[in-house]
């Protein structure tokens, strides 16, 4: 049978940002697919040489905008440790709740573009809808929606009140409730199944061969979330990772659709153990020597890689982000699948391409 | 401060990391810093139960170092980064862009590198295709 090659992207109805797959088919059927990116690439890592490193943190939170307090955390979290700076316990626990929150609107994003993905209109509209509590939430305390702006190296620069605390904890009563009457749509919908159940299937053993991370790994029963290492304040809060075993698009679903409403308790255990105390600690001297940082962000594991040697600038900061490490997925889940479900399949690892192409 | 570092050689690095697959290590990623005008060091980064431990590779960067994407083969990805820029030739990749995931054809610069190197020719063959 001859081959016919179609490009997938970079500009797609379905793709949010541009990333390209170079698709080989035999009729309908896939036999091959080759990622190509470059398209939005900024070289955010190459201004740490340039910028001093207190400013390197709203560089990195500009890596990506949907979890941008989440790098923002673990750029800070990299140099605190290198310089030796104990964070308030306060500001640990702020960073678990803004951190969660950011999860939240970003499981959401993604749970609206992935209905979106096979069609799903009305669905794709109320997981957005919902979505906007979070922000809403965001702006209310922070001043902006989506690029929050609250880490900074050594402690935090907002705090919440007791006020906002109880009127965060009556809105995510709202947001729970309104999730859990999706819950029925997403577990037990005849489109939602027909289009995700058995795509995209990948073994555990082939997921962590390939290195994936995240909801993308724990959907095929691997548990391992960075929010295991303690994190913040994670060491002090109850937390089991969300674990499903197919490994199929709807594995997928299930690992983040669970993991919205584990953040929702995260926040909870978050604002009731949330001690007083100071915001941020005064930092003094500059950073020497070599250090990673990992945290789970919405789509897995972001791994930082710091050199510094003591002057104003990093030598080296090295970002790898969750979708880099979930790209290869795609070379080994699309093979085998019917052209209509690559939409469904190449969202299913919550692709970023602002992330990738920092 | 990173961990366990083992310094390795290029004539060894495909074999430690094979061994590393072997005892249930998940590749992670590399990372390349440039250490002076004609060297870097490349790092390669494990996890097992959220244990680190990382090779560093020092390498010249007009040495073409071995690439590991026969034994992990996520790592074509890092290693075509690395190779775009840093300039740095990794043999025996799974899939070569040479040199085109992120930059166009026609870039000699290699964009992360202080000490610019000029990439004068192509810096492998794509397989199966002829190198232009």
């Amino acid at each position: 049978m001859t081959k016919t090659i179609i490009p997938f992207g970079p500009q797609h109805p379905v793709l949010p940002e541009p990333v390209h797959l170079k698709l080989t088919l035999e009729d309908e059927v896939i036999t091959e697919a080759i990622p190509a990116f470059g398209f939005v690439h900024r070289g955010l890592e190459k201004l740490a040489e340039i910028r001093d490193f207190h400013q390197m943190v709203y560089v990195v939170e500009r890596i990506c905008g949907i979890c941008s307090m989440i790098h923002a955390m673990c750029y800070c979290q990299g140099i605190e440790e290198m310089m030796g700076i104990e964070v308030p316990p306060r500001a640990r626990f702020l960073r678990v709740i803004w951190s969660e929150l950011h999860r939240i609107h970003s499981h959401l994003l993604w749970l609206g573009l992935f209905a979106d993905s096979f069609g799903f209109e009305s669905l794709f509209m109320q997981c957005w809808k919902i979505r906007e509590k979070i922000l809403d939430i965001d702006e209310a305390t922070t001043g902006n929606r989506i690029i929050i702006s609250v880490c900074v190296i050594g402690g935090m620069r907002k705090d919440l009140s007791p006020e906002q605390v109880n009127w965060i904890l009556s809105e995510l009563k709202d947001v729970e409730k309104e999730i859990k009457r999706l819950e029925t749509t997403i577990m037990t919908d005849y489109t939602v199944q027909k289009r995700t159940v058995g795509k995209g299937s990948l073994t555990g053993k082939q997921a962590y061969e390939l290195g994936l991370v995240g909801p993308t790994l724990r959907a095929s029963g691997i548990a391992q979330d960075m929010r295991m290492l303690g994190y913040a304040a994670f060491n002090e809060i109850d937390f089991e990772p969300v674990v499903e075993t197919e490994g199929d698009c709807y594995a997928r679903c299930k690992v983040r659709f669970r993991e919205t409403l584990q953040s929702i308790d995260l926040i909870r255990q978050a604002m009731a153990k949330l001690p007083e105390g100071e915001l941020a600690v005064k930092v003094k001297g500059r950073p020497e020597g070599e250090i990673i940082s990992r945290v789970e962000q919405p789509r897995g594991e972001v791994f930082y890689y710091i050199k510094a040697n003591g002057k104003k600038n990093l030598e080296r900061l090295r970002v790898r982000t969750p979708t880099f490490a979930n790209v290869p997925a795609l070379l080994a889940m699309l093979p085998g699948m019917w052209l209509s479900d690559v939409p469904v399949i190449v969202l299913s690892i919550d692709p970023c391409i602002s992330c990738t192409e920092r | 401060m990173i961990g366990q570092v083992i310094a390795i050689s290029p004539e060894n690095v495909v074999g430690e990391t094979a061994k590393m697959k072997v005892e249930g290590y998940r590749f992670v990623t590399l990372s390349c810093v440039e250490l002076d005008e004609t060297t870097v060091d490349i790092l390669y980064h494990f996890d097992r139960e959220f244990q680190l431990k990382h090779f560093r590779l020092t390498v010249p960067k007009d040495a073409p170092v071995p690439s590991i994407s026969p034994v992990y083969f996520a790592a074509f990805l890092v290693e075509n980064e690395i190779q775009d820029l840093f300039g740095i030739r990794f043999q025996g990749l799974a899939i070569d862009y040479d040199r085109t995931l992120y930059l166009d054809e026609d870039v000699k610069k290699t964009p992360f590198c202080k000490y610019v190197v000029i990439k004068t020719a192509p810096l492998c063959e794509v397989p199966g295709e002829k190198a232009s």
